[in-house]
């Protein structure tokens, strides 16, 4: 589906790459030893290194270099075996060092890919321009003073991956599902939690319109503070808008620098980065080049887990899974684990089903996540089993799990309790298929003039007698019998 | 490469150094003949010949990552100039 914005002089399209910034899971900072948890005491993960003091060296964490290239590997990039560090300098007050130590020239990573998956199932490549490792900043807070801001340098030093795609996004639907497919990765490979509303992702949104048919680029604004999916998608429609309006008004968009403001749902140009642009990089003179060998790089990849494209592919190929549940299931490790362990001994489809259409509506309406499922994947692989074997019907299956749901109880228990299990006894079926008959002349004739749609009332009247346990296919075929 | 005195303004600013108007075209001078000091060394050949990080032969040196330092506030803010519930308080940063 493309997206297109009309206009008083016609029809516009929108360019989109989008910078990512992932923290990268790792016990200490990328070049000093101090913590990197969330949510400590302000000023309490700094080492003197953190905070710039006069004579500080940095020293790289081999950790985050293996995290780096994990996720190179996991983004099907080419790794760079020898990269640099660089720096970029500019003044901020959460900046102590005056400069932030990054990778511009010869980033760790290279040329990747990532495949998104769309809502009508479809799919498309979305090019990676390249990865690189820096380090993260501190925290400023504005709003706590009139007269002054407050730093915490706790997040400064942390090390952070780059993620740059091309310019291949085309609607905010592209923007979202690049990001969920993007956390979705980096949650399989563990190299970034992914938690948006703790800032350990983050995302720089570069926007440009253009009329449809253009081939040349137009001027891009770089929109920052967007910090969830829907913002992200939002900010992509009101700077589209914004940019249009400025064109048809006679006017030029320039590039610049610009905030996203949820608030007003506009954005807004950054007046401290007016003069921002000219990082004047060079190459640090307190770092080496970084060399990796091959068989490092080789022996990563033999750790790689199972990604969520080659899951999905599984579950299509093996499970025979519609490229919509696939795509649902394997989006997040946590569920497709649960998943595996439902299906396991039962029909794929129907375990796919169970989790997507009765499990995630109860989650939704809890708000929880499938790992504080009140169903855990044992007792809901239970359930099935009472259906495979036909000691409950579908319908009373559903009944059963909404119980399950409220009292937490086993599946088999509750059948018990409340005496749920199907009748395949052929007498007992036998008897409520004969009072239903005789007590229902009317439609035993509508249903003999020809009438076969009457059937299923019967079924319905059968299965109303026996409180939903006659077992439906044995009533479908002794009606058939009678009514001949 | 000759500098002039727009640039040294820009460059100045860059690096939040206040050069007032009468020294621009002082400086000027002296950064451009620093600078064609060291053009000097574009008249060596270089084709071909990789660039050279250090002159002795080291690798970078890695550290493992466990956490061995942090944790010592007052410290780090002993410089500051102002402190307030353990933050920096400096002058508000208008955004």
């Amino acid at each position: 589906m493309t997206y297109i914005l009309e206009g008083d002089t016609g029809d516009w399209e929108v360019v989109i790459g989008l910078e990512v910034h992932a923290q990268i899971i790792s016990n200490s900072k990328l070049f000093s030893g101090s913590a990197t948890s969330f949510g400590a005491e302000p000023n309490t993960h700094v080492s003197l290194v953190d905070a710039a003091m006069p004579g500080m060296l940095p020293v790289i964490n081999e950790h985050c270099i293996e995290q780096a290239v994990r996720t190179g590997l996991g983004l099907k990039a080419e790794i760079n075996l020898v990269s640099v560090f660089d720096r970029k300098n500019y003044f901020y007050a959460d900046l102590p060092q005056g400069y932030q130590i990054s990778q511009l020239y010869h980033p760790i990573v290279g040329e990747g890919t990532v495949i998104l998956d769309l809502d009508d199932g479809s799919t498309r490549e979305v090019g990676i321009e390249r990865l690189h490792m820096e380090q993260d900043a501190g925290k400023s807070m504005h709003d706590q003073d009139p007269k002054r801001s407050f730093i915490d340098l706790n997040r400064s030093g942390t090390g952070l991956m780059e993620i740059v795609s091309r310019p291949d996004l085309k609607s905010p639907e592209d923007v979202g599902a690049y990001l969920r497919k993007l956390r979705s990765i980096l949650r399989y490979l563990g190299t970034c939690d992914g938690n948006m509303d703790e800032g350990s992702m983050r995302c720089d949104v570069n926007v440009s319109v253009r009329k449809v048919g253009e081939i040349e680029l137009r001027n891009r604004a770089e929109v920052k503070n967007v910090n969830s999916v829907r913002f992200a998608m939002q900010a992509v429609e009101i700077e589209a808008r914004r940019q249009i309006d400025v064109y048809e008004d006679g006017g030029d968009v320039i590039q610049e620098t610009r905030l996203f403001d949820s608030v007003n749902g506009e954005t807004r140009p950054m007046r401290s980065k007016e003069h921002a642009h000219d990082y004047r990089y060079f190459p640090d003179p307190d770092l080496l080049p970084l060399e990796l060998t091959q068989e490092y790089v080789d022996n990563i990849k033999a750790t790689l887990p199972e990604l969520p494209d080659e899951r999905k592919a599984r579950y299509m190929g093996a499970f025979g899974l519609s490229a919509y549940d696939a795509g649902v299931l394997v989006a997040e490790r946590d569920t497709a684990q649960y998943y595996e362990e439902v299906a396991a001994g039962h029909d794929p489809k129907l375990a796919a089903n169970w989790v997507i259409s009765n499990l995630f509506a109860v989650l939704k309406e809890k708000g929880v996540g499938i790992s504080e499922s009140p169903v855990s994947a044992k007792s809901l692989s239970k359930l099935l089993d009472l259906l495979k074997d036909d000691t409950i019907s579908g319908r009373i299956a559903k009944d059963v799990f909404e119980i399950m749901v409220a009292e937490g109880k086993e599946a088999e228990a509750i059948v018990e309790e409340k005496g749920l299990k199907q009748i395949t006894d052929t007498g007992a079926i036998e008897t409520a298929v004969d009072e239903v008959i005789a007590n229902s002349p009317e439609q035993v004739e509508q249903y003999k003039s020809g009438n076969e749609k009457i059937a299923g009332w019967f079924v319905g009247q059968v299965m109303k007698a026996t409180g939903g346990k006659a077992n439906p296919p044995m009533v479908n075929q002794m009606l058939k019998d009678k009514l001949k | 490469m000759s500098l002039d005195n727009e640039t040294v303004k820009n460059i100045a600013n860059l690096a939040r150094i206040k050069v007032g108007d009468d020294k621009l075209y002082h400086l000027a001078g002296e950064l451009s003949a620093i600078l064609s000091w060291v053009e000097q060394l574009n008249a060596v050949d270089t084709e071909g010949v990789e660039p050279l990080a250090s002159v002795v032969d080291v690798t970078l040196p890695l550290r493992t990552d466990v956490v061995s330092d942090g944790d010592c506030r007052d410290k780090v803010l002993a410089n500051a100039p102002e402190v307030e519930d353990g933050f920096y308080a400096v002058p508000k940063v208008v955004e």
